[in-house]
């Protein structure tokens, strides 16, 4: 019959419409009222998949990444940079810029005295996190950074970029616990 | 592929475009960027710069307004010692450089028609008075998915020409590339067609792969080809859905797909990192292993969700007889046609022929899988739609074997480095991307940073198909016929 097409074409939105109510029904708190901050959705789910930005946000998955940060210790208060300049030179657009420290007899030391990240350019491609042999550039999850101005808002120095080991074991839970069980492997490696 | 060695003050060769219409469009962009002029050929154009762009960039000896240093990694990005912008050493103003006799007052685009003309001799009939119409389609028009233009020369609303002008996006891509050392290029490749970066990032790993001997371990074999395969589901998905949009069914049909294309972007973000972006393949393996839980994630996505959503969508949009009044016999362009445009991919296999890369030269390992290639000889926009739908079928059932046979183990070969050695030679490798067969050309010569590399991007070389598919259609057919040879700008331009 000519039209049938059509008309089973509409019962299928005529579905959807009525999921997207039995959706909101079902989840508690509802997502109309504005009441879910959070949005975490599953292959399971029906009803609406558009995300209210905003007032309602993703979660991000752990290895999510936007743009690079530096570790500090949270005990000893020390960078884990050694300034080598793997970042620098693995880096694709060429944002990453480092100035070595030297000690009193100009000699350069494994300390960066300045780290700068041109935001503005960084492609967020991981390639800095992925090659530091010392776990000391790692991707954050911190997305919100616009800004009025590129410069110097979007050039992120040391200062800014520095984040504490503890951070960053929150926002990398699993990842951070296997460099910590390599890391003290190798130590006993060493010892022995 | 064809080789010719040429003097470099005036290279000049005989057009193949008598053999090949299809390389017209290629043997354009060969004049536009390597300076190289094809006698014989039909229409030479500058088709990605302008006509006032200066020298022609894919010259060695050709350096661009920032120009810094011939390769990465650059010595210092600021050798002055403070931050600097590029844009401050070259001010906006200084940066242009118009070739000699040139006046961008006078210039005159060369893709333009007098807008509105007598049509000489009638319209046939001899009694109307008629005109001919030129009509720009884009740059900024929805249709044409991001900025391209079709200048279409109508009579009444029948299109007698059509010219594709492009080059909106182009940003040099292969330039960048040859400055690039060759794993700064990953994540670039995911910029060509960015609605399925693996595909890209498998393509040109492969090609590299196939310099340095090397081959990646199983495991990363099977997650290659899970990843290569969902991302065609994605592509086809989007595909579809704007081809809908396309048709005036504006944004509900185009949404129903984007969400299940949603679940599968979530897959690869907590994998790679990135939903669109991934950057995700190595030269002998994959970044990192999949998180836990992620194998059970896909399970659910492939096993369970995706046959119901592409059930639901076959009984949503195939039979629906607006789809069949828009889409059947338009666009119709038959198979030797097609194949004498270079045209490849899901618009190829509408058309009767069966040729798809992964069955007649299968790379990574797909020879182990158990899939269909379709064969609808419609060569219409309608089939080009099924061909897309039978595919994403066989891309899940793909998937589900390679979920079942997935093995433990490594996932690279060798120590990853972040300087590889690729020994001198040359590679192509060509993969059966959705849009069509997507080639990597590299030529090494022993340095850190490639000497030519060069992308053959099926979205560009697909539109010398465009114009013939359009002639003696309606001006609203054009808009489907481009929606279903499905191109992404971000490849056509590179």
């Amino acid at each position: 019959m000519f039209g049938l097409g059509v008309v089973k074409g509409f019962g299928v939105t005529l579905k959807r419409f009525a999921d997207t109510y039995i959706d909101d029904v079902k989840k508690i708190p509802s997502r109309y009222a504005g009441q879910r901050g959070v949005i975490d959705q599953g292959p399971e789910d029906t009803g609406i998949f558009t995300i209210q930005y905003p007032e309602e946000k993703r979660t991000l998955p752990e290895r999510f990444r936007y743009i690079p940060m530096l570790l500090r210790d949270d005990e000893t208060g020390e960078d884990r940079c050694t300034a080598c300049g793997i970042c620098a030179k693995v880096c694709p657009p060429q944002c990453i810029w480092i100035v070595r420290d030297k000690d009193e007899n100009g000699r350069p030391i494994t300390r960066p005295t300045e780290f700068y990240i041109d935001a503005s350019i960084c492609m967020s491609c991981g390639l800095c996190a992925e090659f530091c042999p010392f776990d000391a550039i790692k991707m954050n999850h911190e997305y919100e950074l616009a800004a009025f101005d590129r410069y110097p808002k979007l050039v992120y120095d040391k200062e800014e970029l520095t984040v504490l080991v503890s951070y960053y074991a929150k926002l990398y839970p699993t990842q951070y616990t296997e460099e910590e069980k390599a890391r003290a492997d190798k130590a006993e490696k060493k010892s022995k | 592929m064809l080789k010719a060695r040429l003097p470099a003050e005036t290279p000049e060769l005989p057009s193949v475009t008598p053999v090949w219409p299809g390389a017209e469009l290629q043997e354009d962009e060969i004049w536009d960027l390597y300076g190289i002029k094809f006698d014989g050929h039909p229409f030479l154009r500058r088709i990605l710069m302008w006509d006032g762009f200066n020298g022609h960039p894919m010259r060695k000896d050709w350096k661009e307004a920032f120009f810094e240093e011939e390769g990465k990694p650059f010595s210092s990005r600021w050798p002055e010692g403070h931050h600097a912008w590029a844009e401050d050493r070259v001010p906006w103003h200084g940066n242009v450089n118009y070739p000699d006799h040139f006046d961008p007052e006078t210039w005159k685009e060369p893709v333009t028609f007098e807008a509105v003309q007598d049509e000489p001799g009638g319209n046939g009939n001899g009694r109307l008075h008629t005109q001919r119409i030129v009509v720009n389609m884009g740059p900024h028009h929805p249709s044409t998915h991001g900025v391209f233009r079709m200048v279409a020369t109508l009579e009444g609303e029948t299109i007698i020409s059509l010219k594709p002008v492009m080059g909106y996006l182009h940003r040099n891509h292969e330039k960048i590339g040859e400055r690039n050392t060759f794993i700064m290029n990953i994540p670039y490749t995911d910029r060509l067609d960015y609605l399925s970066s693996m595909s890209n990032n498998l393509g040109y790993v492969l090609a590299v792969e196939k310099l340095m001997g090397i081959k990646p371990p199983e495991r990363a074999e099977y997650i290659r080809v899970i990843m290569a395969e969902l991302t065609r589901v994605c592509s086809h998905l989007w595909s579809i859905g704007f081809l809908l949009n396309d048709l005036g069914a504006y944004f509900t049909p185009a949404l129903y797909t984007i969400r299940e294309r949603e679940l599968i972007l979530d897959l690869f973000e907590e994998a790679s990192g990135a939903r669109m972006l991934c950057n995700y393949m190595r030269f002998g393996g994959v970044t990192r292993d999949l998180p836990t839980g992620w194998l059970e994630k896909c399970n659910t996505v492939v096993f369970d969700r995706l046959p119901r959503a592409i059930d639901e969508l076959e009984r949503y949009l195939t039979n629906n007889e607006i789809i069949l009044a828009r889409c059947k016999g338009v666009g119709y362009l038959s198979a030797e046609d097609l194949v004498r445009y270079s045209v490849s991919g899901p618009m190829l296999r509408a058309s009767g022929l069966q040729y798809d890369i992964r069955k007649v030269e299968p790379y990574s390992i797909y020879d182990r899988f158990d899939f269909e290639v379709p064969k609808f000889d419609g060569c219409d926009v309608y089939d080009r739609y099924r061909v897309r739908m039978f595919e994403v079928r066989q891309a899940v059932k793909i998937v589900q074997q390679a979920l079942k046979q997935i093995p433990e183990g490594e996932i690279q070969t060798g120590k990853k480095a972040y300087q590889v050695r690729v020994p001198a030679g040359e590679a192509y490798a060509r993969i059966e991307a959705p849009k069509g067969e997507l080639g990597f050309y590299i030529v090494s010569d022993g340095k850190p940073n490639p000497y030519r590399y060069r992308v053959r991007a099926p979205s560009f070389i697909n539109l010398n198909a465009l114009e013939p598919m359009c002639i003696g259609y309606k001006i609203a057919d054009s808009v489907i016929v481009l929606g279903a040879i499905d191109i992404v700008l971000g490849e056509t331009d590179r």
